[in-house]
C-alpha cells in the first residue's frame, strides 16, 4: 500500500497537478511540494505527491552502481 | 517508465548480487519491514539472488495486515448506519472480519465504494449529500498526509456527511516493540523508503543506537532492494550499525517539513492495537479536537460500543507479521487459507506476505 510511482508533471493549476506515467494520467495534489514545476518527476501516493525524484541523485546512484559493477569485473 | 526501468537493469541486478555474495561471510537474517518490499522481493525473485546464509524475513509493514480484527469489525459495523456509504482502499475489500467482509456486505446491499485517494471519499460526500460517507483511514506515514488533507478539505468545505475511521499507524513505534521483544533476531533492516520520505531517516536512528542493528532505507525496484541489502552487508562486514539512505533520489534529510506540519495539525498520537503486536502506546493517529466532527469513532460511538469482541481465528498472520513464521510454513497456507478463501489479511492484501508467497513462491 506504500507504493508510489514516479510520474512526470504535465500541468499545474494551484495545488493540483496532472501527472503522467506510461500514457496514464492522474491528478495529484501538490500541497506537500508547492515548489515543483511542469516536467518534474514526483512520487504520487493516494492522490498526493509525497516526494520529488531528484534527477542528479538518481544519476548518482546509477553511477555508483556502474562503478561498483566495474570493480567486480 | 523513467526512474523505474533503470533500477530494473538485469546487469546491475546480477552484479550487485555477486557483490553481496562476496561480502557475506556468515549467516544473517534481514527483515524487509515494508509490505511493498515483501512484494518486490517475491515478484522479482530476489531471494534466489542472495547467498544461502542470508535470510530475508517479512515484517510488520503491511498496513492492511496489521489492522486489528476489532477495527475491521468496527468498520464493517458502520455499514449498518441508515445512509452509510463506506469508502475504502481496494486492499481492504476482501479482508475477512470476524463474521463478514466488505465484499460480502456489498453483496448484501451495503454501499461500499473503493477509492484511490482519501480525497475521492470527500468527493463522494460532496456528490451524495443524502449519504453519510465514512472513510477507512488505513496506512502508515506514507498515507497519513493524504488522509489529513482530505479532512482539511472536508473542514474547509463545511461537509457534514463525511467522517473517517482512523486506524493509521506509525512505523518507528512498532519496530521499537518488535525489536525490544527479542522474539525475532535480525542483523539488518530494510527500511521503508516511502514512509521515510515523510518522517526522514533520522526517525529510525534509535534502531542502530539501541539495538545495534544495521539499517538501509531503500526503494522498491529490484536494484533498490539489492542495493539496500548490499549496504547492510557492508555494515555487517565492518561491524557497523547506522541508518544508510540508499534511496537518495526520493528520501531527503531532514524530512519534508510541510508533511510534518500537516500531520501535526490533523492527528494526535493515541494508543493503537496492532495485529500480532498488541497495543502499542502512541502508535496510532486519532483526529485532533478541532476535527472531532470528522471522527467516526466519536460520531458513531454508541454503535461502535455495541460491536462484539473479535472472534478467535485459526489465522496466524500475527506470527507472520512478527517475522517468526514464514508464510509458507503456516499450516493453513494453501490448505485452509488461499486468496479465494482467506483466513486473514496477509493472504488478501496486495502486499501481504502470504499473498506474495502464494502468488510467486509456491512450489
Amino acid at each position: 500500500m506504500c507504493l508510489a510511482i514516479p510520474m512526470r508533471i504535465i500541468e499545474i493549476e494551484g495545488f493540483r497537478a496532472v501527472a503522467e506515467v506510461d500514457g496514464v494520467r492522474r491528478e495529484a495534489r501538490l500541497d506537500l511540494l508547492p515548489e515543483v514545476a511542469v516536467g518534474d518527476y514526483i512520487l504520487v501516493h493516494a492522490g498526493l505527491a509525497i516526494a520529488t525524484v531528484d534527477p542528479e541523485d538518481a544519476e548518482e546512484t546509477l553511477t555508483f552502481l556502474r562503478q561498483l559493477a566495474d570493480e567486480v569485473q | 517508465m523513467k526512474y523505474s526501468e533503470e533500477y530494473r537493469d538485469r546487469e546491475l541486478v546480477h552484479k550487485l548480487s555477486r557483490q553481496i555474495q562476496e561480502l557475506t561471510s556468515g549467516p544473517a537474517t534481514l527483515m524487509e519491514v515494508c509490505g511493498t518490499h515483501t512484494m518486490a522481493v517475491a515478484r522479482f525473485g530476489l531471494k534466489s539472488l542472495l547467498p544461502p546464509q542470508l535470510k530475508l524475513v517479512s515484517g510488520p509493514g503491511c498496513p492492511v495486515c496489521v489492522t486489528a480484527q476489532e477495527d475491521i469489525d468496527a468498520f464493517l459495523a458502520l455499514g449498518s448506519r441508515p445512509q452509510a456509504m463506506l469508502a475504502t482502499f481496494g486492499d481492504m475489500v476482501r479482508v475477512p472480519g470476524s463474521t463478514t467482509s466488505l465484499e460480502r456486505e456489498r453483496a448484501r446491499g451495503v454501499q461500499v465504494r473503493v477509492v484511490y485517494a482519501p480525497l475521492d471519499a470527500v468527493t463522494l460526500a460532496r456528490e451524495n449529500p443524502q449519504k453519510e460517507v465514512i472513510f477507512f483511514g488505513v496506512g502508515f506515514e506514507t498515507t497519513m498526509p493524504a488522509t489529513a488533507l482530505a479532512v482539511k478539505v472536508a473542514a474547509a468545505e463545511g461537509l457534514k456527511n463525511f467522517s473517517i475511521l482512523s486506524v493509521h499507524k506509525t512505523m518507528p513505534a512498532a519496530l521499537q516493540v518488535l525489536l525490544g521483544s527479542g522474539e525475532v533476531k535480525v542483523s539488518g533492516l530494510l527500511l521503508p523508503g516511502h514512509v521515510t520520505t515523510i518522517i526522514g531517516p533520522e526517525a529510525f536512528s534509535f534502531i542502530p543506537q539501541k539495538f545495534h542493528i544495521s539499517c538501509a532505507v531503500t526503494g522498491f525496484e529490484p536494484v533498490d532492494v539489492l542495493l539496500g541489502v548490499y549496504a547492510i552487508v557492508c555494515q555487517l562486514a565492518d561491524n557497523r550499525a547506522v541508518v544508510d539512505n540508499v534511496y537518495i533520489r526520493a528520501v531527503k534529510t531532514p524530512a519534508n517539513p510541510r508533511a510534518q506540519a500537516l500531520l501535526a495539525e490533523v492527528f494526535r498520537p493515541e494508543d493503537a492495537t496492532w495485529r500480532g503486536l498488541g497495543v502499542i502506546p502512541g502508535s496510532g493517529a486519532g483526529l485532533r479536537e478541532e476535527f472531532a466532527r470528522f471522527d467516526a469513532r466519536q460520531r458513531c460511538a454508541e454503535l461502535l460500543a455495541r460491536v462484539p469482541p473479535a472472534k478467535p481465528s485459526a489465522c496466524r498472520c500475527g506470527e507472520v507479521l512478527r517475522g517468526t513464521l514464514p508464510a509458507r510454513d503456516c499450516p493453513q497456507f494453501d490448505r485452509t487459507c488461499t486468496p479465494s478463501q482467506p483466513l486473514g489479511p496477509c493472504m488478501v492484501s496486495s502486499e501481504g506476505a502470504c499473498a506474495a508467497a502464494y502468488k510467486y513462491e509456491r512450489e
